[in-house]
């Protein structure tokens, strides 16, 4: 659990504060994508909660301990780091990345060792491939991984990203997202993630902070986010397409009508497709239904055009297919 | 040549006395430049308010010839080895220093900041990330700083600083080129170990760096 309360920066001289008040929640094992323009200040928010920066009023809890009267030096080993283009030390093999906070926590060699290894594991590198090799030797992506199972090694209960992958291409940077999201779910972590990338946030984030000139402006889930907007502000950065957007984040199962059989000859989609998808073969196919399979002998259920612009006008919804956490504090 | 060889013969108690008295000048003088410069420019590297006039006023050592800075010396400290090595430190000095605040100065912020955020003590991040980043072009500096003093201890013999600056002010006065000979080869021979010594050592150093392991 990771509690901001009153949460500012504000540097000697500057005419405004960087981080100004902010009050932000995120719940034991959830992720937080903390958006906005560059110069919002949600890169100083992140570095503030492992007192990289010293907030200049406020209160951090981080795992039910105030970090502001905590020794930084010993509260970093407990909170995982993450930064865009890794920060790798190049003069250390990938084990000897992997294994730096055990190292200064003062764990026995063996156990360091068994670590390192597994972690590599974890994030997809081969131990036996990877443990000796040097960061200069691997891809961006591998060198993403290595931080992201750097960060992991002591098995802090928070972790914070700062653009994890923005060095990355695009094609690894999907898989990139897609994996670490589901380590970091099914090993709890409490995340916070700092991206200027809208898609990202969406993929990644519980829920989605949107930060602007200092201020929160909005926190919800990201489905809740595209479909009200706090303000124009946020509207504007969410972009026109925040409606095509949101249907990403619903499946074609969560949506249908179930048990509704299809019209004759109505063209299928499978039940974990998107509702992005689902549209598009709508679109394409002139069809007003899709037929939801699982592979099943019969049809899940009917998706129809008009549920889909529904949902994504953000209406109630009927299923109740966009409640999938509870609501926010 | 053969008279070369001959003089060798004849005088190896000497060529041992005043190589002797040449590494040690040369050897002290780099030790307490290295002991000065390391601390001061990791110091200033910390400090960035003060680096600035600190450069300019090491710059400005560099500029006074050699043979200046040791005859400075006689009336502040007399003759002997003792203003022989202080000269030498200063002009050893610069190198040291100024490579040192460059190589900290090289080493990315990104990875000084992974360090801090993994939770490194500011000594640990010095010494475990900074140092042997910046290892390289501290090397560097500590192998133009030796090859200085070196050249530079040959004059350490105008103050009585001895060394093999003994043999070529003998040489020439006496007219005796074989023996002057033999002092230049030796100040060349010894600038040449220093050089290829810190030189292997930057290489090692680099390579520990590269994408494979040493």
């Amino acid at each position: 659990m990771i509690r901001l309360e009153g949460v500012g920066k504000h540097y000697p001289g500057a005419a405004r504060p960087a981080v100004d008040g902010i009050d932000l929640l995120i719940e034991e094992g959830r992720t937080c994508a903390l958006i906005g323009p560059s110069g919002c200040g949600k890169t100083t928010t992140l570095r503030m909660v492992n007192r990289l920066i010293e907030p200049s009023s406020g209160r951090i809890v981080v795992a039910g301990r105030d970090v502001t009267a905590a020794d930084p030096v010993k509260l970093r080993r407990g909170i995982g780091y993450v930064i865009q283009g890794t920060g790798l030390f190049p003069h250390l093999s990938v084990a000897g990345n992997v294994a730096t906070v055990p190292r200064l926590l003062g764990w026995d060699r063996a156990r360091i060792a068994a670590r390192v290894d597994a972690m590599l594991g974890l994030v997809g590198l081969d131990p036996a491939l990877f443990r000796d090799r040097r960061p200069a030797s691997l891809s961006g992506g591998q060198r993403q991984r290595v931080g992201v199972a750097r960060a992991l090694a002591a098995d802090p209960p928070v972790l914070l990203m700062d653009e994890p992958f923005a060095a990355v291409d695009p094609l690894e940077r999907g898989r990139l997202q897609r994996e670490i999201t589901e380590i970091l779910r099914r090993l709890r972590k409490t995340v916070i993630l700092v991206t200027h990338d809208l898609d990202e946030a969406i993929r990644m984030g519980d829920t989605v902070a949107v930060m602007r000139d200092g201020r929160l402006v909005q926190h919800d889930r990201p489905d809740q986010v595209l479909a009200a907007p706090a303000d124009a502000f946020v509207a504007e950065f969410l972009g026109s397409d925040r409606a095509l957007r949101r249907l990403t984040l619903l499946t074609a199962a969560a949506a249908c009508r179930s048990g509704e059989r299809p019209p004759e000859g109505a063209p299928e989609v499978p039940a974990e497709a998107s509702l992005q998808v689902a549209l598009s073969i709508l679109l394409g196919s002139g069809a007003e239904a899709l037929a939801v399979v699982d592979g099943g002998p019969r049809p899940v259920g009917t998706l129809s055009l008009a549920a889909i612009r529904a949902l994504a006008a953000g209406l109630p919804d009927p299923s109740g297919a966009v409640a999938r956490s509870p609501p926010l504090v | 040549m053969l008279d070369l060889v001959a003089w060798l013969r004849a005088h190896p108690d000497l060529l041992l006395r005043t190589g002797g008295e040449h590494a040690l000048l040369s050897g002290l003088s780099l030790l307490i430049a290295a002991g000065i410069g390391l601390p001061l420019g990791i110091a200033l590297t910390r400090q960035p308010r003060l680096a600035g006039p600190v450069v300019a006023l090491v710059n400005t050592l560099r500029t006074i010839p050699s043979l200046a800075l040791l005859v400075i010396m006689l009336p502040l400290l007399g003759t002997g080895t003792a203003p022989s090595v202080v000269a030498l430190v200063l002009y050893g000095l610069p190198a040291v220093l100024l490579n040192t605040m460059a190589g900290l100065g090289g080493v990315p912020s990104d990875i000084v900041d992974a360090a801090r955020g993994q939770g490194l003590a500011p000594a640990q991040v010095l010494a475990r990330v900074e140092l042997p980043l910046a290892a390289p072009v501290i090397l560097a500096g500590l192998r133009s700083a030796a090859v200085q003093i070196v050249a530079a201890a040959t004059l350490a013999v105008f103050i009585g600083g001895g060394g093999f600056g003994e043999l070529i002010s003998a040489g020439m006065g006496l007219l005796d080129t074989p023996q002057l000979v033999a002092g230049a080869l030796a100040v060349a021979a010894m600038a040449g170990a220093a050089e290829l010594g810190f030189g292997w050592a930057e290489r090692m150093a680099t390579r520990r760096l590269g994408p494979t392991a040493p």
